[in-house]
């Protein structure tokens, strides 16, 4: 295992960890974002660039901005006439 | 459930979560130690039989082709799914229809002028990054599905950018389905191609080219390019039928 590996393996356990601390939903969607990130550098430097590349466009793209969008949708559900 | 109950309950739970994991981990394989024989053969064989320097692609398009295509139509399903569930329902109504009842002005969906110029800026790179990654996928890492997410985000970051009321009247609905099912099609209809050459099906039927040029590994571009078609329209119906419920008042009744 080289140092890039361990390094991002202990980055990754910290932001699933950080992912799961943050109790407001829309920070922690956010915070998930990043965590996909750091999610495929980790397949990336473990030689997986083909996982690597859906890891970042699945993890950081399209699932944070579906969770966002439906939050936007409940909050708008909670004050009507805003 | 009181506190201490609960509390016990979590401390045996959590004493035989760790045993098993531990147990587990003990039992792995050490690190780097890769023990399947497909992965080895693949390697060996996909640059003489394939004509392609990505084994991957090789792997997920032809070795394992019927499995990528149950995948693209779970996704295909799934969004079919989706749109089903988010229509318009009666008893809502759309924010267009309610401003012409009451010509109440919303300033609030304006996007910041950092924001619009940024979101448009990487509109163009990013078309361009998806469709290097949708017709490369037989040569470098990526492929139709990688591609085709970023594709997506493209024209999503359009609806970010600009004011969604516009985008919503010029936004190619009918083409991204068209992108969408046509994509998926596709890929059938290559594989029945196999058969008309006279072998089984997505059998490999497509001269294989020199291998590391774009025209090269058969039909493997042609299956890339059709899933990234695939799934650059699913993706853009899904975000954009959440889009469609920011702007739909009600609850609804049915």
């Amino acid at each position: 295992m080289t140092v890039l590996q361990g390094v991002l393996l202990v980055l990754v356990a910290l932001g699933g960890t950080a992912v799961v601390l943050v109790r407001d939903p829309l920070r922690q969607s956010i915070v998930a974002g990043v965590f996909g990130l750091l999610l495929g550098l980790l397949f990336f430097a473990f030689q997986a660039p083909d996982v690597a590349l859906s890891q970042i466009v699945v993890g950081s793209l399209a699932l944070p901005s579906m969770i966002v969008l439906t939050l936007a949708k409940l909050a708008r559900l909670q004050r009507p006439d805003e | 459930m009181t506190m201490r109950s609960r509390r016990v309950l979590f401390l045996v739970a959590a004493a035989i979560f760790g045993f098993l994991f531990v147990w587990g981990l003990s039992g792995l394989p050490s690190f780097g130690d890769y023990r399947g024989p497909y992965g080895i053969v693949l390697g060996q064989i996909v640059m003489s039989e394939r004509h392609t320097t990505e084994a991957v692609g090789a792997t997920t398009f032809d070795y394992r082709g019927f499995d990528t295509m149950g995948e693209e139509y779970i996704l295909f399903a799934a969004v079919m799914g989706l749109v089903i569930l988010l229509r318009e329902l009666r008893g809502e109504r759309t924010e267009e229809e309610e401003e012409e009842e009451y010509p109440v002005h919303r300033r609030r969906r304006e996007a910041s002028d950092a924001l619009r110029v940024l979101g448009l800026a990487l509109v163009g790179p990013l078309v361009v990054l998806g469709i290097y990654i949708v017709v490369h996928g037989h040569i470098t890492p990526g492929g139709g599905f990688q591609g085709g997410v970023i594709l997506a985000a493209a024209l999503i970051l359009v609806s970010l950018a600009g004011r969604y009321p516009a985008m919503r009247r010029v936004r190619p609905i009918p083409l991204v389905e068209l992108a969408d099912a046509g994509g998926a099609a596709g890929f059938v209809l290559v594989g029945l191609g196999g058969l008309i050459a006279g072998s089984e099906f997505l059998y490999n039927f497509l001269p294989l080219g020199e291998p590391g040029t774009l025209l090269s590994s058969g039909m493997i571009p042609l299956l890339n390019i059709s899933v990234g078609l695939e799934v650059a329209g699913a993706f853009v119906l899904l975000i954009s039928e959440f889009l469609d419920q920011q702007f739909i008042s009600g609850l609804g009744e049915e």
